[in-house]
């Protein structure tokens, strides 16, 4: 055997902005029928580099490789040509057109006189289906498909062209196990068919089971290429942050103080029934389940997004209506959303007005906003959480997503809530912002807030919890204390095989 | 070194750029006539944006909180025709604030609609434009206003009043503009303003009341459409009951002009007066180069596409940027 030439090679990429060096001489290669991992922090320089082999962004130096002879890319269609094809993040499909129309949009399969040949139209796309081993059709509306299936259209598209090198951009973001497995499976296929794979993850459990090699950035520079097999999570997050992480598990803080909140026989609805349980001050309690298990909800409703069809809400022992954001925040609930960029920030403000946000109407001096007191609450906070920006200045849009999250996080202790509820805490960011923020939950419940973290990582809802409550379809499934707690048996419960129990 | 320059440049175009082309016009004119820099003509024309100018003021709110409002030329002629024929009615000292009433329960039913009931704010002041155009005409029978004794009031002041030498009218448009400027740039009211135009869901999730907040917005637009319609009417004392029509779109050109963003969360007072400014020079320096009147309605919409076009490239950092 001869030696596997790359399918793909990028030699030395230079790329900067203004007052940026974003890529500073990064090579990479991925050989065929290889999966190749490319981490990094957010910032580092991953989302760049695709857009530079994409031909988004044309690099200042440095050469792409395809097959061994040297492209250029002049946009998405000619890499497209050349067999690069993205799959990502954000789907971009169009959902009120059917499976097949989306897979060859613009290329759809032509009769005489321009009309579309639809029957051929769906015997291709049946044919790529099949291959995919999917459970839809090529008639399908791809609106009614679920997220997951909605992918599977995206990379039955990649699949169209005589693909060399397919990328996947954080493709398991909002997929269940279940639908991973499916994933990993085609992955598998495409592997096995001789393309190689670029796989960018934040998620280290993944990394691990499907990739072959990882390649690391770090503030745009190339930190160098090792072997799965022969590397561990520890080393590669100390090559991605360039410092040691502490992963292991904090000691649970046993000091609780008085009940906050307590919830009896909550129930929404089809959303979520019966719902009850208690949160101390000084407890994190750690809401887990899958996506719909109604966990969201349930933060929605004590936070006045959402009336419930009956039970009750007690804080502190006294029952209370919540009727909307503005009383739960008066009554010391603060709510850090699911959806950071849709429903945490408006990103086209500048960091200390998105701070001082819920109390624009309590920092006043005269008419006017108290402007000294607003950069006053934005520098403690920026301070106390290591918030990494230019200035108060800055529009929360050009920071990274873990200083983002700060920045929600800041503006609800900036409230000195009682409970906080903190919904999916380091969704999309990176490793090192995502221990930050770990440790900055367990020292909140050590200063004595009520703390509710819901989360679809079983690592983290372990890392921080002092009693965990596993949800399955709405229902409270079983409470764990952080002694008696296995990965089985929440594993168990969340898939609803375990007996229900009351928290 | 020389694309950073260039980037230096489109940086600089992309958050001047609206005060570079204001220079660029006024240059322009004053070589092609002399007389368009005189204080006469800058003062005449100053005073002949002011009722667009005020108008305009109000719709920056509404524009800035995510919404649209079209209804607002239709709804000057219902203050105008109002306050003339209520002049007669009640007296002047009473017809004013009857007048501003009205008007102000029009524009609270269009913020309810908007705000409380979330309808779509282009069909909502689309179908108010049409409706009040109607209430125009069935309250005035069709006919044009007039005040009966137009010697005999002191109505005029508010139109063709001048005080320390300078236009009321004028007067007035600073007056409103700096006291809205503050509004918007200072007070937490502003600042929910934006925050609800700039990611509404996110605004909600911090407790702002965003129905509350775009009501405001349109009460904000009704009173600076009263003002509109009493400088209107006591200018001329008299009115057709069409006098506002059209009035819209040069409003919404003038916000635009000035930068606010259609999507909301962006565009400032101090801008939008640039943008009413630029519209009411480039229309005098059209007469006074010679063109017919009528060339400006071709002319002003050629130049706020060219303004919008010049806005996005430089955002863009390139002129041609097709969608695919």
């Amino acid at each position: 055997m001869t030696d596997p030439k790359p399918v793909l090679h990028l030699d030395n990429i230079v790329k900067t902005f203004p007052g940026v060096r974003a890529l500073d001489g990064v090579s990479f290669s991925v050989m065929p029928g290889e999966v190749h991992a490319l981490m990094g922090e957010n910032g580092a320089g991953k989302s760049t580099l695709m857009k530079v082999l994409g031909g988004i962004h044309k690099p200042d130096e440095g050469d792409i490789y395809v097959d061994e002879r040297k492209v250029t890319m002049s946009g998405p269609l000619e890499a497209k040509a050349k067999g690069i094809v993205f799959i990502h993040q954000e789907l971009s499909l169009a959902e009120e057109l059917s499976v097949a129309e989306n897979i060859y949009l613009g290329e759809l399969p032509r009769k005489s006189f321009g009309r579309v040949d639809w029957t051929r139209l769906a015997e291709q796309t049946n044919a790529i289906l099949k291959k995919l081993n999917v459970r839809f059709d090529a008639a399908t509306r791809v609106g009614d498909l679920s997220i997951a299936n909605q992918q599977m259209v995206e990379i039955a598209r990649a699949l169209t062209v005589d693909a060399k090198a397919v990328i996947f951009d954080e493709p398991t973001a909002s997929l269940t196990d279940a639908e991973k497995v499916v994933l990993f499976d085609v992955i598998a296929d495409l592997k096995a068919d001789g393309v190689g794979i670029i796989y960018i993850s934040h998620r280290m459990e993944e990394i691990f089971k499907i990739t072959d090699r990882i390649s690391i950035l770090r503030d745009g520079q190339y930190q160098g290429t090792v072997n799965t097999a022969e590397t561990n999570e520890e080393s590669v997050t100390q090559m991605m942050i360039g410092r040691k992480l502490d992963l292991s598990r904090k000691a649970t803080n046993h000091d609780l103080g008085d009940l906050a909140l307590e919830v009896r026989g909550l129930s929404c609805g089809k959303l979520y029934r019966d719902i009850s349980f208690q949160v101390r001050r000084g407890e994190v309690v750690g809401f887990y389940g899958l996506v719909g298990a109604g966990r969201t909800e349930i933060a929605e409703t004590l936070f006045g997004l959402r009336d419930p069809s009956a039970g009750q809400i007690l804080l502190a022992g006294q029952e209370v209506r919540i009727h909307s954001p503005a009383d739960a925040i008066a009554r010391g609930i603060s709510l850090v959303p699911e959806d950071r960029k849709g429903q945490g920030l408006v990103l086209g403000m500048n960091c200390r007005d998105n701070m001082t946000l819920p109390q624009v109407d309590d920092l006043k001096a005269g008419p006017f906003m108290a402007e000294g007191a607003e950069i006053a609450i934005f520098d403690q906070y920026r301070d106390r959480l290591d918030i990494r920006t230019p200035g108060w200045k800055q529009k929360v849009g050009n920071l990274s997503g873990g200083n983002q999250q700060k920045i929600v996080i800041g503006k609800w202790l900036s409230m000195h809530p009682t409970v906080l509820i903190v919904d999916e805490p380091t969704r999309g960011i990176d490793v090192g912002s995502k221990s930050e923020i770990h440790k900055l939950l367990r020292e909140l419940a050590a200063q004595g807030y009520a703390v509710m973290v819901i989360s679809s990582e079983m690592p983290e809802v372990l890392h921080v919890s002092d009693r965990i409550v596993a949800m399955y379809s709405g229902r409270i499934m079983r409470t764990f204390t952080s002694d008696e707690v296995t990965e089985d048996s929440l594993i168990q419960a969340i898939s609803g095989l375990g007996d229900s129990h009351a928290a | 070194m020389a694309t950073m320059t260039k980037q230096r440049i489109a940086q600089i175009l992309a958050k001047q750029g609206i005060l570079i082309a204001f220079a660029v016009f006024m240059l322009a004119f004053t070589i092609a006539n002399p007389k368009f820099i005189t204080v006469d003509n800058v003062f005449s024309v100053v005073r002949s944006s002011a009722i667009l100018g005020v108008m305009a003021l109000g719709v920056t709110f509404v524009v800035i909180s995510g919404n649209l409002d079209l209804s607002v030329g239709s709804m000057m002629s219902f203050s105008t025709i109002v306050v003339l024929d209520l002049h007669d009615k009640l007296g002047p000292l009473m017809a004013i604030p009857a007048m501003f009433a009205m008007t102000l329960c029009l524009a609270a039913f269009i913020g309810f609609l908007v705000g409380y009931l979330r309808l779509n704010s282009l069909i909502v002041t689309l179908g108010m434009l049409s409706a009040i155009h109607g209430l125009t005409l069935t309250y005035s029978g069709g006919q044009n206003m007039d005040i009966a004794n137009k010697t005999g009031t002191w109505f005029g002041v508010f139109g063709q009043g001048s005080a320390l030498g300078i236009p009321v009218p004028i007067l007035i448009f600073a007056g409103l503009a700096a006291f809205l400027g503050l509004v918007l740039a200072k007070t937490p009211f502003g600042r929910k303003v934006y925050a609800v135009g700039g990611n509404g869901t996110a605004a909600t999730f911090s407790g702002i009341r965003r129905a509350r907040t775009v009501f405001m917005c349109y009460l904000i637009s009704g009173a600076c459409v009263a003002t509109a319609g009493l400088i209107q009417a006591s200018r001329s004392l008299g009115s057709q009951n069409t006098v506002g029509q059209g009035l819209e779109l040069q409003v919404l050109a003038a916000v635009i002009l000035g930068g606010a963003s259609l999507l909301g969360g962006s565009g400032t007072v101090f801008k939008t007066v640039i943008g009413v400014l630029i519209l009411g020079f480039i229309q005098n320096g059209l007469l006074l180069v010679g063109l017919q009147f009528y060339v400006q309605f071709v002319v002003t919409w050629v130049i706020i596409i060219l303004a919008v076009w010049l806005d996005i490239a430089a955002k863009r950092g390139k002129l041609w940027s097709p969608i695919a």
